[in-house]
């Protein structure tokens, strides 16, 4: 149904006027401009067009914007600012990627995981990640960062 | 101001001031397509340059393409070492067939060896430029000065820099590659360092702009209406309800029919409305039934590499083994699908394609979509992963065709079940060996015939006196008509993968008839140096214990070489009884010549045990009557987080060879490395890849 929804998209009130059935991804990379959310499979399966959700990791493909409404929205656009936030941060320290294409939704999922749990061990953060693809094959290195930033968060408490 | 479409003069017009040094990757230029349809003017003494600004800034133009696997960052680093200038202070554009000369394509592990030697000595050439010019302004001998981040001093003078931002100003100054020797390594400051990669910044705050993110003024998404199998002809086609869309315009022009609407969900939406009938496709072979049908269908082999005489070979020998391997199909299935955005303007198209290859997909264009060299631009800045699958771009043709048709911006994205559907697949492959040794062990006997997989590193490297190698088809075409039911090409590390599973399990076969250890069989059976130092390394860091196989242990070793790289790779793995194969460590010994970026090799052989897993034990393209069966991640596994062993990567150091590839090298011994670890384990071998649960536990019984 075409109606406004309205949402805190990175700190900011947006309302959009569209059909609220579609999915949060193409409303965000289309209509809103935000390209850093990528398209990778369209059905939740790869996890490129992760965002953050009040807090959750969500796949935007396959999240129909009226979930969203009132909602706050967290993109990579929006993580970090003058500096790099310490999740980019380590992603950068240890090179935590190669193509990049996935890197997004990857630096968007470890930061859901680090805002629910800040001190993950391996194990956590194995399965939080589990469902999001790399197809360079970056993962002992996104592990790595996670540890990194996790271990940061601990000494700035 | 490609060197493909403008003349030298043209070239400097556009490009400015300051200084310019020409130069060739020799070997790349020998592999240039001799014709390219609608050549001009090609000033075809240099395929790369680099230019010193009145900035200060350094740039380098090559059309070599970052895929991921840090050639921006490599090319960097070497240009910042031969020309004392900061790292920071070098900007590499890449793949731009407008800024960058031609170039063949990003593959191969072509790169390193061909382009970077190149690069130094062109930075070594502008450095002596420069220090003959500092030498006129400071009044100095150009021997006694000395640079360091850009800036000339004379150490004998106080006072005395200046800058090569300076030296240029006002000027412009072209020179060619002359023969300037590049710095010894013992020299090095910069290169064997890993600086920061150049894409690091814009990579981890999604700034990186990929082909689908350029979202120009009034773009329209298309979705291309495509066949439901590979060979399959439209029959009728009924868009009316496709039209009432809103927002959505059909394009229909002879094969092509498109929906455009500028909201990409909205083009989907739209395409699902079209009605289509497509004639049914004759009778093709299956996953199970693939390997007996190309036995049928190849073409005659060819004899890639024998010696000695095989009935001698038989008479020598004291036992004759024979085996069998099979290698399915593999989809790249990089995370980016097959991208291109097309903008029209002044009756020129520029278009931002997902792309290893910008120079033959502008050629694509210029034939498909009716334009004239001059007319394209193909620009792949970023790419979302590459692995051999993005050579070809049909989908800048279709962009650009609907660019020119409705006068608009057009995008074109695959979905993912097209990027499955239209992968140029690596080929399946049937690997036939024959072979015999003497008691003590010694390979009398090698008779193998390869098909499907093509020719690339099938000789054994092993020292056979009496050994032949044949081989028919492969993923550089040439293939009949019907011997593959879908497009094959190149995939990380082409043919090797599979030629090197076939070698390296039927080693470890005789190596377990006779009784030996796989590693001490294949010590006695070498004398190639390189490949028993890489051997050695990586059983030392495996701490591998000599023992016949299966030792229940679950380790496996494999080694090969690719494009003069050596990989000796070991894994330990623990197989459950639902078939399931846990990774449990693996350690690859390399020796690729000299490293450039440690780091970045680190990278790259990381990646290949990754995406080896895969190959080896997940990556299974199923399909039937010409349609691909996998449409999306949840029927094509990739490796994931859980499937993450522990990695250790051995770098021999060689100085003595030059620096070669790694993006791919490391990838080739996985295959054989686990299904000989499984056969230790299990005691079962598998002769077939993917090693799937449900084939591990078929072997199981």
């Amino acid at each position: 149904m075409e109606r406004a929804v309205s949402f805190r998209l990175n700190g900011k009130a947006v309302r959009v006027t569209t059909d609220d059935e579609r999915m949060l991804l193409w409303v965000l990379r289309s209509d809103l401009g935000l390209t850093g959310t990528k398209f990778g499979c369209g059905e939740g399966l790869c996890g490129a067009c992760t965002v953050v959700v009040g807090g959750a990791a969500v796949r935007s493909c396959s999240t129909p914007l009226k979930d969203v409404a009132g909602k706050t929205v967290l993109t990579i656009e929006g993580l970090g600012g003058a500096r790099l936030h310490a999740i980019q941060q380590a992603f950068l320290d240890h090179n935590a990627f190669q193509c990049g294409y996935c890197t997004p939704g990857m630096i968007l999922t470890a930061y859901a995981l680090l805002e629910k749990t800040p001190h993950p061990t391996r194990e956590q953060i194995i399965a939080a990640m589990d469902d999001n693809l790399c197809r360079c094959g970056t993962h002992v290195r996104i592990v790595g960062a996670i540890e990194q930033a996790a271990g940061a968060g601990k000494a700035g408490a | 101001m490609a060197a493909m479409d403008l003349s030298r003069r043209d070239f400097a017009r556009v490009a400015g001031g300051g200084l310019f040094v020409f130069f060739h990757a020799e070997a790349a230029r020998a592999q240039e397509p001799a014709q390219i349809p609608g050549r001009v003017a090609v000033p075809s003494d240099f395929n790369a340059f680099l230019r010193i600004g009145e900035d200060g800034r350094v740039q380098c133009f090559v059309g070599k393409v970052e895929l991921g696997q840090g050639a921006m960052t490599s090319l960097a680093e070497v240009l910042a070492e031969e020309l004392d200038v900061a790292y920071d202070a070098v900007d590499v554009v890449m793949g731009d067939t407008d800024l960058c000369p031609y170039d063949m394509g990003t593959f191969g592990s072509m790169t390193t060896p061909l382009l970077v030697p190149v690069v130094r000595r062109a930075g070594a050439e502008a450095r002596a430029v420069l220090l003959a010019m500092a030498a006129e302004r400071l009044g100095a001998p150009a021997d006694r000065l000395r640079v360091k981040n850009g800036v000339v001093t004379d150490p004998a003078r106080t006072n005395s820099a200046v800058s090569y931002a300076a030296l240029v100003e006002g000027k412009r100054i072209e020179r060619h590659l002359a023969n300037i020797p590049v710095k010894p390594v013992t020299q090095f400051q910069v290169i064997g360092h890993s600086p920061r990669r150049k894409d690091a910044l814009e990579k981890v705050t999604g700034k990186a702009r990929y082909a689908g993110d350029q979202l120009p003024a009034g773009l329209l998404h298309a979705r291309v209406l495509r066949p439901p199998a590979h060979g399959a002809k439209r029959l009728s086609v009924d868009t009316a309800e496709a039209e009432k869309v809103k927002g959505a315009r059909v394009v229909h022009e002879g094969d092509l029919v498109a929906v455009l609407h500028e909201r990409p969900d909205l083009a989907d939406a739209a395409l699902a409305k079209v009605k289509a009938e497509f004639d049914a496709v004759p009778a093709q072979p299956d996953e199970k039934t693939i390997f007996e049908h190309l036995l049928k269908t190849a073409p005659e082999p060819r004899v890639v590499a024998q010696g000695g005489d095989l009935a001698q070979g038989e008479k020598a020998s004291a036992s004759v083994i024979e085996g069998t391997y099979l290698h399915g199909y593999g989809a790249h299935a990089p995370m980016e699908t097959h991208t291109a955005t097309a903008v029209m303007e002044n009756g020129k198209v520029t278009v931002w394609v997902s792309t290893q290859a910008p120079f033959s997909v502008k050629n694509q264009v210029v034939r498909g979509a009716g334009f004239a060299p001059e007319q394209v631009r193909i620009i792949a800045r970023y790419v979302g992963g590459g692995f051999g699958g993005k050579t070809g771009a049909d989908q800048a043709v279709d962009a650009a065709r609907l660019a020119k048709i409705t006068g608009s911006p057009v995008q074109v994205v695959w979905s993912r079940a097209d990027e499955f559907h239209h992968d140029p697949f690596r080929p399946a492959a049937v690997l036939k060996i024959r072979s015999g040794m003497t008691a003590e062990g010694a390979i009398t006997l090698w008779d193998a015939k390869i098909v499907g997989s093509g020719e690339r590193e099938a000789k054994p490297f092993y020292a056979i006196p009496h050994q032949r190698t044949v081989s028919a088809g492969g993923w550089q075409g040439g293939n009949p008509p019907g011997m593959h039911p879908f497009n094959v090409g190149p995939w990380r590390a082409p043919s090797v993968n599979s030629n090197t599973f076939g070698r390296e399990s039927h080693i470890d076969v005789m190596a377990a008839r006779g009784g030996f250890d796989p590693l001490e069989f294949r010590l006695k059976n070498l004398t190639d140096e390189r490949m028993k130092r890489v051997l050695q390394a990586a059983a030392e860091r495996f701490a591998w214990q000599p023992a016949k196989a299966p030792g229940g242990r679950g380790v496996g070793m494999a080694c090969g070489i690719y494009a003069n790289s050596y990989n000796a790779t070991m894994a330990e793995v623990a197989v459950g009884k639902d078939g399931r194969v846990r990774v449990k460590r693996v350690v690859i010994a390399l020796d690729v010549g000299v490293v450039l970026n440690p780091e970045g090799l680190r990278q790259q052989a990381e990646g290949c045990v990754m995406m080896g897993l895969g190959y080896a034990l997940s990556e299974e393209v199923r399909f039937q009557g010409g349609k691909v069966l996998n449409r999306n991640f949840d029927e094509y596994e990739l490796p994931r987080f859980s499937s993450l062993p522990a990695i250790d990567i051995v770098l021999v150091d060689n100085p003595r060879t030059n620096a070669l590839g790694g993006g791919e090298p490391p990838i080739i011994a996985m295959g054989a490395a686990l299904a000989n670890a499984i056969f230790d384990a299990t005691g079962k071998r598998l002769v077939e890849l993917p090693m799937t649960p449900a084939h591990v536990k078929a072997a199981l019984g």
